[in-house]
């Protein structure tokens, strides 16, 4: 299947990825490429095969509801791009 | 002192007929001479003088291990507190980690000393080493050559000998492909063998950390200082680690090399075949027996994996938003442009090609034709796997189709570039051992007796790396394509 121009607007949107006009149709053609070769997967009929979505085909570990982790918002926020106060700054959502 | 083995390094570290200053001094002169081969992103010389002085202390007291003093470089996907873990990418050119991974903070409390962060594909998503943000690293053996990827400041770096051991990631063949592509030896454990906790997510389900060294019996002991059960890793298993250098001289005879027909089809090199060929008439006069084995899903592994590890990766790296940390575009005019622009300007190209390929096959209507078939197939190659291994003992065959390829190559075309790792993608969707072991060279087309080294897989069942470490060391132990250093280092 090949994916047109259209296509790569709307999983660009999906991904939060710019993708400007002129690029738009290399990545059709790339994307386009990429899954016919996931398409060889057609070739074989998995009708009843369980799927496996991990190597290790145990449940989720649980463990106790216990606080583990001390509160280092200093030290986390030391690194963030803009804070205010002990919050993370980003453009204004609500008008 | 950089032709030395680990064991010989430490021997030499306890009989005081060198310090681990002077050893690391001697590794941190040889990285800035070497500095052309941009196999480290970040050089921590002063640091290191300081671990390796601390080093000699316990040294001199009588409280060190196997591994005090000993340099290493860690690729630089894993989070190490204070120190800048870019993972190759832009988008982390800023970031300095505020902790440490479980593998850092172990090999630290081993008393390693870290020479520096090594190269490595952004975000691990190469196999060339030609997507970092920091350029491409050039192989020893050819400097126009790539090193193999995504650790391929790693296995550059232990090849040129600017350090005896290093730190990897294997998601697809990251770990084995580019240790092929030098010539060294590098092993990927079980999934769930080494804690993923600290190490920046490409694709959860597939991601393992690995080791890479000179030599089978170098990377037993990094192994065993990295591995095991962590409670901050859902993943990992709880499981002891054994003492893999105690278990590397077990002798062969009476064992069982499975050789699987498919990985000697067409796509293999012909001069790789001749030299994989001899590794198996090796094994076969240590009395192993050969048997030859069908994977019959094989070839579908490479479909599926760019199924499964886009899709993880893209739900992935959805943290990176320019809000809590990393890139941040200017003067975003609302929200979603500060994550259009943070993202877009922070992602190079393959990284963004694998977001877009994954948000597609998760997209609304697709996912029972891609994600549901990919993880069936992905069921499929585990069984090929689990019915060989109940009559052999490891499995035998090329890590790679064909030796380093030319920068350049394959940078225009993305499919091509995946099939570098046709070998090696089916050992993490079953989430099995592999090991690769240098076993020959070929002769780089146009460059007259100029060599390139060849590496072959061995791969085992759950847990066995044991085995794997036994069957290379071995092989090494009568052989020296291991102790082949590039020219001019």
């Amino acid at each position: 299947m090949s994916v047109s121009a259209e296509q790569v607007l709307k999983i660009a949107h999906l991904a939060r990825l710019r993708i400007n006009a002129e690029e738009v149709e290399n990545y059709a053609q790339e994307l386009s490429h990429i899954i016919s070769l996931v398409e060889q997967m057609n070739t074989l009929s998995t009708e009843g095969v369980e799927p496996m979505a991990h190597p290790q085909d145990i449940a989720q570990r649980l463990r106790e509801d216990v606080v583990t982790e001390t509160n280092q918002r200093e030290r986390f926020q030391g690194i963030a791009p803009r804070t205010e106060k002990g919050l993370y700054l980003v453009p204004k959502v609500i008008e | 002192m950089h032709e030395l083995s680990v064991s010989q390094l430490a021997l030499g570290l306890d009989k005081g007929e060198f310090s681990s200053v002077e050893l690391t001094q001697h590794f941190v002169n040889r990285i800035r001479e070497y500095k052309d081969l941009n196999a480290f992103i970040t050089e921590m010389g002063e640091r290191a003088l300081a671990q390796a002085s601390y080093a000699d202390q316990l040294i001199k007291e009588n409280r060190h291990g196997a591994l005090t003093g000993i340099p290493l470089a860690h690729k630089d996907i894993f989070c190490a507190r204070g120190v800048r873990t870019s993972c190759g990418s832009k988008t982390l050119d800023n970031f300095i980690a505020p902790y440490d991974a479980t593998v850092v903070r172990k090999l630290d409390e081993a008393g390693c000393v870290v020479l520096g962060r090594t190269n490595m594909d952004e975000f691990a998503m190469g196999s060339s080493n030609e997507s970092s943000y920091y350029g491409a690293v050039q192989n020893p053996w050819d400097a126009e050559r790539v090193p193999g990827g995504s650790s391929g400041g790693s296995a550059a770096a232990v090849a040129a000998r600017l350090t005896p051991l290093a730190t990897g990631t294997d998601t697809g063949g990251s770990v084995r492909q580019p240790a092929a592509l030098c010539g060294i030896t590098g092993l990927k454990p079980t999934y769930g063998r080494v804690s993923r906790y600290g190490m920046v997510a490409f694709a959860s389900s597939l991601d393992q950390a690995g080791v890479l060294g000179k030599s089978a019996a170098d990377c037993a002991g990094l192994l065993h200082a990295m591995a095991g059960y962590d409670a901050r890793d859902s993943t990992s298993v709880n499981r002891s680690v054994p003492d893999y250098t105690r278990l590397l001289n077990r002798p062969l005879a009476g064992t069982v090399v499975g050789v699987p027909e498919e990985y000697f089809g067409t796509g293999l090199d012909a001069g790789v075949k001749e030299v994989v060929g001899n590794a198996i008439e090796w094994f076969a006069q240590q009395d192993c027996e050969i048997r030859y084995i069908h994977l019959p899903n094989a070839q579908l592994a490479i479909p599926a994996y760019y199924v499964i590890a886009p899709a993880e990766c893209c739900s992935n790296l959805a943290r990176f938003d320019g809000v809590r940390y990393g890139h941040r575009c200017d003067a975003p005019k609302d929200l979603h442009d500060l994550y259009e622009r943070s993202r877009s300007e922070g992602f190079g190209d393959e990284v963004k090609r694998r977001i877009m390929i994954g948000t597609y096959v998760l997209s609304a209507g697709y996912y029972d034709a891609y994600y549901l078939k990919a993880q069936q197939i992905r069921r499929l190659i585990s069984n090929d796997f689990r019915r060989a291994f109940a009559s052999v003992d490891v499995i035998l065959g090329p890590t790679t189709p064909e030796a380093a390829f030319m920068i350049g190559e394959k940078t225009d075309d993305p499919v091509t570039m995946y099939l570098s790792d046709i070998y090696t993608i089916s050992v993490n969707l079953a989430g099995l051992p592999a090991i690769s072991v240098p076993c020959g060279s070929v002769s780089s087309p146009g460059c007259g007796d100029h060599r390139l080294p060849i590496g072959m897989q061995l791969t085992g069942d759950y847990f066995a790396e044991d085995k794997l470490l036994n069957f290379a060391h071995q092989y090494q132990q009568e052989t020296a394509w291991h102790k082949e250093c590039p020219p001019g280092f």
